[in-house]
C-alpha cells in the first residue's frame, strides 16, 4: 500500500499549518505528563460510566472504548467544503426516501434499477403513501467520511437508520477541555456541546401537525444494548423520557407512556431500536423490544418516529453508488462529495471486473455494518480471499467492492510511543425544518498498526476533532 | 414520570440503604463478638443476626460450620447471597444506569462510583483485614449518596421516590436491628433474654451489647445527649422507636414515608397513604410503656408485616406499569 496521507504531517515530516500550534505544545510536554493524562482519561470514563457492551460476551460486560488525546483537526475552509457537501447529500437522500415511498420517479426515470429498491430487504412496502412531516425521513444522518490520496475526502458510507457515536464526540471534547484547558484558551476551536439542544429543536420541528408543545421520548432496546449509554446520555441532555418498549402502549392511534400519574401522550420518538422490532403486529413478532401498534398510529399521522420508517434503503451498501445519480436527479447538481470509486458485483462486468484483482480490494456485504462481513484484500489470507470469491460467485448481488483506500493517518499513541494510524470521520447532519450540522464530529481510529478497520467493536478507538474557526 | 423509572429509582435507593444497614448490622455484632463469651455465645449472635435478614437457611446450605468470618464472606461478598453488601451495591448501581438520564451526572457516578471502588476494595482483601474499616467506607457512601441527592436533584418525583425507598427501607432495617437480640429468645415477651453461659455479669453485658445497638445506628452520643443518664434497655427502646427528633427511629423513618407518598399521590394511592398516616399516628401517639408491655419482639414483628404491606402497595399504586385505562 503506498504511503497514507497524514493530518498532521507532511511527507516532509514538517507540521501542517493547522497543526502547528498544537506541535509546539505537545513538544513542551513530557512523557510523563502524557501518561499521566491518559490513565486519568480511562479512569473518568470509566467513573463516568461511558462503556459500551460487547456483543458475544456475558450479558453486562462493559467495555471503554480506547480514547487517544491527540486530537485530529480539521482547517476551517476543508470544514466549509465538507459540510456544504453533506448538506447537499443528506437533501438529496431524504428526497430519494420521499420518492421511494411516493411516486418512483427516479425509478421510472431509469437512474435507480427498480430491483434495487423494491427486492431490497430494507425497503418497507407498509411505508408506501405515508406522508411524514416535512417530508424528512433520515432526521439524524451519520455519514462516514476518509481521506486518501492526497487528502481527498470521500463519503464511504450513509448511516440513515440509528446512528450511533455522537455522545462520544461530546465526551471525548468535555475529557479533552478537563485535561487540557490550556489548549482550547489558544485555538480556536468550534464548540461541540450544544448538539442535545439542536438535536431537541430538530425532533420538536418534526412532530405532527397541530401540535403546538410535543413530547418527545428517546426509546431504547435498554440497558443491555451495545450504545445504552448514549441513549441514556442524549434522553438526560435534551430532558426528554428515556422509554423502552414495555413503557408505551398504543390507544385509538395514539401512543402513550406509563407514567405513575397514569397514561401520558407522547408526539415525537427518537427511537433508538431497529425497524424490525418496532411493531411486533407487523414486523418480527418476537420483538419485546417494541410497541404493539406503533405502526398504525405512525401511519395515522399522530406520532413522528426519528429516523422514518424503511430509511435503510437508502443507506444499503448497495444503493450507495447510486447517491450521485440522486443529487443530479432531485438538485441538478453536481456531487460535492464524492463517493468511493465503486463495483457493484451485481452487474456482471463490474463482478469480473473485481474477482480479478480481489487481493486489492475491500469487499463488503450489502446489508451488514459495524465491520462484520468484510474482507480487506491486502490484508487478508489466501484462503479468506478465496472464500470470499465462493462468496461472491454465490450470490453477487449480495456484495460490493472498492479499491483499498490507503486512509488517512493521525499521530496517535501506542504501546511503543506516538505513531500513525488510519482514522476516519462520521459527522452528523440533523434534518427537520432545516438542516444543521455541529461542526466536528466523531473520529474514530484504527488502533492497530495497518488496520483500515475504525469500528469500535472491532477494536477501533476514538478522538477529539476539531473544527478550528479560522 | 415513567413508572418503570420510578420503579428503578425507588430500588436503588432501597438498596444503598441496606447495604449501609447490613454495615451496621455487621459492625455491631462485630464489636459484640469482641466482649469475652464463650464460642456458642459468638455462634448465637451471628445465628441471630443471620434470623433477622431470613438468611439463615441460605447460609446453611452453602456453609457447613458458622464462624465470623464465613458469615462475613456470606453477609459482604457473596454475589448468591441477594442481601450482601456485594450484591446491594451492585443492584443499586445497575438500577441507577437504568435510569442514570432521570439522575443528576453526580448521583450517577457517585453510584458507579461507589459499585467500582468497592470491587477494588473486596479485591485488595480488605474484609479480612479490616471488616471494620470496610463497614465505615459502606456507610460513608450510602451517606455521599444520600447527600448528593439531596445537593443535587430537583425536587420533583424522582427525588420523592428516591426518598420513599431510602425511608421505606431504613424502616424495615432498623426495626430488624432493634429487634436482632429477641429473635432467638423464644416467647418473646421478655425485654432482656435471660444471659446465657459464665464471663461478665448480665448487666455489665446488657450495657455493652445496648451501647453497640446505638453505635450501630449513630445514637450513642445522641442517647447520652437526650436522657444525659446511663443505659437502659427501655430507653433505647424508646429512642429508636418513638423519638420523631432521632433520623433513624422508626417514627423519623415513617415520617418521611408518609411525606415523600403525599408528594407523589395519584388517584389510587389513597389507601396506602391512609395505612401509613396510622402507622405515623401511632408513632407519635404511643408510649413506650404500652409497647414493652405488650411485648418489644411482638411489636417489631407486627411494624415489619406493615412495612412491607406499604412496600407492596406502593409497587402496585405506582410503581408497576399502569394498564392502557
Amino acid at each position: 500500500m503506498n504511503t497514507a496521507f497524514d493530518e498532521m504531517y507532511t511527507a516532509a515530516g514538517a507540521a501542517r499549518p493547522h497543526y502547528r500550534g498544537y506541535e509546539t505544545w505537545l513538544d513542551g510536554k513530557s512523557q510523563e505528563t502524557m501518561a499521566n493524562k491518559r490513565a486519568e482519561a480511562d479512569l473518568v470514563f470509566r467513573r463516568v460510566g461511558i462503556t459500551f457492551a460487547v456483543y458475544g460476551e456475558a450479558a453486562g460486560t462493559e467495555r471503554l472504548i480506547p480514547f487517544d488525546v491527540i486530537p485530529r483537526i480539521i482547517p476551517a475552509a476543508e470544514w466549509q467544503q465538507l459540510e456544504a457537501g453533506l448538506r447537499q447529500r443528506v437533501r438529496a437522500l431524504n428526497m430519494f426516501l420521499h420518492d421511494v415511498y411516493h411516486g418512483q420517479d427516479i425509478i421510472r426515470a431509469g437512474k435507480v434499477p427498480a430491483e434495487q429498491v423494491f427486492r431490497n430487504s430494507q425497503y418497507r412496502p407498509e411505508m408506501h403513501g405515508i406522508d411524514v412531516t416535512g417530508g424528512i425521513y433520515a432526521h439524524i444522518a451519520g455519514i462516514d467520511i476518509v481521506r486518501a490520496g492526497a487528502g481527498e475526502y470521500y463519503v464511504l458510507e450513509d448511516n440513515l437508520r440509528v446512528p450511533s457515536g455522537v455522545s462520544y464526540m461530546l465526551e471525548n471534547r468535555k475529557m479533552m477541555m478537563r485535561l487540557f484547558p490550556d489548549l482550547f484558551a489558544r485555538n480556536m476551536v468550534a464548540p461541540v456541546a450544544h448538539y442535545p439542544d439542536v438535536l431537541l429543536d430538530n425532533l420538536r420541528s418534526v412532530a405532527p401537525q397541530g401540535v403546538t408543545d410535543p413530547v418527545v421520548v428517546v426509546l431504547t432496546p435498554g440497558m443491555y444494548n451495545s450504545a445504552y449509554f448514549e441513549h441514556a446520555f442524549l434522553a438526560q441532555q435534551m430532558g426528554v423520557e428515556l422509554v423502552e418498549g414495555q413503557d408505551l402502549f398504543v390507544q385509538d392511534d395514539a401512543v402513550f407512556m406509563r407514567t405513575t400519574r397514569g397514561p401520558q401522550r407522547i408526539d415525537v420518538i427518537y427511537r433508538r431500536v431497529d425497524d424490525d422490532f418496532l411493531d411486533p403486529l407487523v414486523f418480527r413478532a418476537d420483538s419485546t423490544l417494541g410497541v404493539p401498534g406503533l405502526l398504525a398510529a405512525y401511519r395515522a399521522g399522530r406520532v413522528t418516529l426519528a429516523n422514518a420508517i424503511g430509511t435503510g434503503v437508502a443507506d444499503d451498501k448497495s444503493i450507495y453508488p447510486y447517491v450521485p445519480e440522486m443529487i443530479d436527479f432531485y438538485l441538478g447538481e453536481r456531487p460535492l462529495l464524492p463517493n468511493v470509486p465503486t463495483y457493484k458485483c451485481r452487474n456482471r462486468d463490474e463482478m469480473e471486473a473485481a474477482l480479478a484483482k480481489l487481493p486489492e480490494l475491500v469487499v463488503k456485504e450489502v446489508h451488514n455494518a459495524g465491520g462484520y462481513g468484510m474482507l480487506v484484500g491486502p490484508a487478508a489470507t489466501r484462503a479468506e480471499i478465496e472464500e470470499f470469491r465462493a462468496k461472491i460467485l454465490g450470490d453477487p448481488a449480495n456484495f460490493i467492492a472498492q479499491p483499498t483506500l490507503a486512509l488517512s493517518t493521525c499521530p496517535t499513541y501506542v504501546e511503543s510511543g506516538i505513531a500513525p494510524r488510519h482514522i476516519d470521520l462520521r459527522p452528523y447532519v440533523l434534518s427537520g425544518r432545516q438542516i444543521s450540522i455541529v461542526p466536528g464530529g466523531l473520529t474514530r481510529v484504527a488502533l492497530r498498526q495497518g488496520s483500515l478497520v475504525v469500528n469500535s467493536s472491532q477494536g477501533g478507538g476514538t478522538k477529539d476533532t476539531w473544527v478550528l474557526e479560522r | 414520570m415513567l413508572s418503570r423509572t420510578a420503579d428503578h429509582l425507588f430500588w436503588m435507593a432501597r438498596y444503598i440503604e441496606r447495604a449501609e444497614n447490613t454495615a451496621r448490622m455487621l459492625d455491631v455484632n462485630m464489636s459484640t463478638s469482641l466482649l469475652p463469651q464463650s464460642a456458642e455465645e459468638a455462634e448465637l449472635g451471628w445465628r441471630a443476626m443471620l434470623g433477622i435478614s431470613e438468611l439463615e437457611a441460605a447460609f446453611d446450605a452453602k456453609y457447613p460450620l458458622l464462624s465470623a468470618a464465613e458469615v462475613l464472606d456470606f453477609m459482604v461478598r457473596d454475589p448468591t447471597n441477594p442481601s450482601s453488601i456485594h450484591s446491594c451495591m451492585h443492584a443499586a448501581r445497575e438500577n441507577a444506569r437504568a435510569v442514570r438520564g432521570s439522575l443528576t451526572t453526580e448521583v450517577w457516578e457517585t453510584h458507579n462510583d461507589t459499585w467500582l471502588q468497592l470491587q477494588a476494595k473486596l479485591a485488595g482483601g480488605l474484609v479480612e483485614r479490616d471488616p471494620q474499616e470496610l463497614f465505615e467506607w459502606v456507610k460513608y457512601r450510602s451517606h455521599v449518596s444520600r447527600g448528593v441527592t439531596i445537593g443535587t436533584m430537583l425536587k420533583d418525583e424522582a427525588f420523592f421516590f428516591i426518598r420513599l425507598g431510602t425511608f421505606l427501607e431504613r424502616a424495615d432495617n432498623a426495626a430488624r436491628i432493634l429487634d436482632v437480640k429477641f429473635h432467638d429468645s423464644g416467647d418473646g415477651q421478655e425485654l432482656l433474654p435471660a444471659g446465657r453461659g459464665n464471663g461478665i455479669g448480665h448487666k455489665q453485658r446488657d450495657f455493652y451489647y445496648w451501647a453497640a445497638v446505638l453505635r450501630s445506628v449513630s445514637a450513642f452520643e445522641v442517647y447520652r445527649k437526650v436522657y444525659r443518664d446511663v443505659i437502659t434497655p427501655e430507653r433505647v427502646a424508646e429512642l429508636l422507636i418513638l423519638r420523631e427528633a432521632m433520623p433513624r427511629s422508626l417514627a423519623a423513618c415513617v415520617n418521611e414515608v408518609c411525606a415523600n407518598l403525599e408528594m407523589v399521590r395519584n388517584s389510587r394511592s389513597g389507601e396506602a397513604e391512609r395505612r401509613a398516616g396510622l402507622l405515623r399516628a401511632e408513632l407519635r401517639y404511643g408510649r413506650i410503656e404500652d409497647i414493652l408491655q405488650r411485648g418489644l419482639h411482638g411489636y417489631l414483628t407486627g411494624f415489619l408485616e406493615r412495612i412491607a404491606d406499604l412496600g407492596g402497595r406502593i409497587s402496585q399504586d405506582f410503581l408497576v406499569p399502569l394498564s392502557a385505562n
